[in-house]
């Protein structure tokens, strides 16, 4: 029951989360553009909007593809918020990341395909440290499951400040936010036409819309596990953490120009080894 | 469903000389920023629901055009933004124009001037917009019908 409640939580609530900070994040990009900007609610408005258009699929197995996508990144979601082992979670992520891949590849297209490729490296650039910040849990923590993460002495972040420094710049990655959004860029920048979604219309980009909100609202829920410890004002503490860093990545988002893949490849490893190694490092020295 | 809040556009230059296009991207701009109206400029005819047309059509754009169109999935609008657009205008009589956008694809709505000015074309999307809804709404209601028949 302790463990069904968050999942249920997560598969209800997820998508909408998503929408509205998507939505809070064009209108704040909006203000900085010293534009008036959409409504709130217009991420919604623009997949009910999707759902009722023509389908027109290029490859059928595309629809199979992106469908596996979403279910096995919100089968991820899942995991991580019933409290279950973390490193299984972000294994499984990168499977559903896999899927994405695929999809965009299996049309065929010039542009699709290239994006797909960037999505490649993207997932190349920003797994280490993901990866590493679930070492440093169980450095820190004695533990990769996720309930013991969260019911420790001391918020995770005062062992691992390098760990978590090195995941909020991936996160910029994850949430193809502006200097790394070569892959797929958001809506005013155009890559390759569409990037990786180039072959997407309809309710196919509507599933990966939704997609996208689960994903980002796990990977803000992995950003939180870094702050929670026993007492429940680090709850507070967790959602204040994560609103700050969404608006640092809006103004990341509107003050950077889009970068090569190789710099972005370069840049991401060599924070996560500067700050992610060197933290390593000093745990296991401590230890 | 109300689907009319998010009209995406899909902007094609044909024969224009830039006019029409520059008052098209600066009615995206902050200045008439048509993004409050769930406005985006998406470039891909996948994802596309308003087609927005400069220029005259000339032999080597048509099929071009008819392509674009053709790739975007209905319900779907047409606007022909700017004098050459509608109708061909000072290049008309040229021996490479065909005429206007509606010489190749049905046009639904033509916002006339040279260049057009951004506030006529955001009143040109904003009837798109009632139209697209009108389409889908028209779309729906033959839907239900069918059904309607088929259970009968």
């Amino acid at each position: 029951m302790n463990q069904l409640i968050p999942m249920m939580c997560y598969l209800l609530l997820a998508p909408l989360c998503g929408a509205i900070m998507e939505g809070f994040d064009r209108k704040i990009s909006a203000r900085m553009q010293r534009r008036v900007g959409p409504p709130i609610l217009q991420p919604i408005y623009d997949v009910i909007k999707l759902w009722k258009k023509q389908v027109i699929v290029v490859e059928k197995s595309q629809n199979f593809l992106l469908l596996s996508y979403l279910l096995l990144t919100v089968m991820t979601g899942c995991m991580f918020f019933a409290g279950t082992d973390l490193l299984m979670v972000l294994f499984v992520l990168s499977t559903s990341a896999v899927f994405l891949y695929f999809s965009a590849v299996i049309s065929g297209s010039p542009m699709s395909t290239m994006g797909a490729l960037r999505e490649l490296v993207q997932d190349m650039a920003y797994e280490p440290a993901v990866l590493l910040a679930a070492v440093g849990f169980y450095l820190t923590t004695g533990t990769f499951d996720v309930h013991g993460i969260m019911n420790s002495d001391v918020s995770a972040i005062v062992k691992m400040p390098g760990f978590f420094i090195a995941f909020v710049f991936v996160l910029t990655i994850k949430m193809r936010k502006s200097p790394f959004d070569s892959a797929q860029s958001h809506h005013p920048h155009q890559e390759l036409v569409k990037g990786i979604t180039t072959e997407m219309g309809a309710k196919n980009l509507a599933f990966f819309q939704i997609t996208e909100w689960y994903e980002i609202i796990l990977m803000l829920g992995v950003e939180a596990l870094f702050i929670v410890n026993k007492n429940p004002w680090s709850w507070l503490a967790a959602v204040i953490v994560i609103l700050l860093t969404y608006f640092l990545e809006i103004l990341i988002d509107n003050t950077s120009a889009r970068m090569k893949w190789q710099d972005m490849l370069k840049l991401s490893w060599i924070v996560t080894l500067l700050a992610g190694g060197v933290n390593l490092m000093a745990l296991m020295l401590i230890r | 469903m109300n689907i009319k809040r998010s009209p995406w556009l899909l902007h094609y230059d044909g024969s224009s000389c830039n006019g029409c296009d520059i008052e098209v991207l600066a009615s995206l701009t902050p200045v008439y920023d048509a993004e409050r109206l769930g406005v985006e400029n998406t470039g891909d005819p996948m994802q596309a629901d308003i087609l927005l047309i400069t220029g005259g059509i000339n032999t080597q754009n048509a099929p071009v055009v008819k392509q674009l169109y053709d790739q975007m999935p209905r319900p779907k609008v047409v606007v022909a933004v700017g004098i050459c657009a509608c109708t061909g205008g000072v290049f008309k009589e040229t021996y490479n124009i065909l005429g206007g956008a509606d010489k190749v694809i049905p046009v639904d709505i033509y916002v006339p001037g040279c260049a057009a000015r951004p506030q006529s074309i955001i009143d040109g999307i904003i009837q798109a917009r009632e139209l697209f809804q009108q389409r889908s709404d028209e779309h729906d209601a033959l839907m239900r019908s069918q059904k309607g028949a088929a259970n009968v």
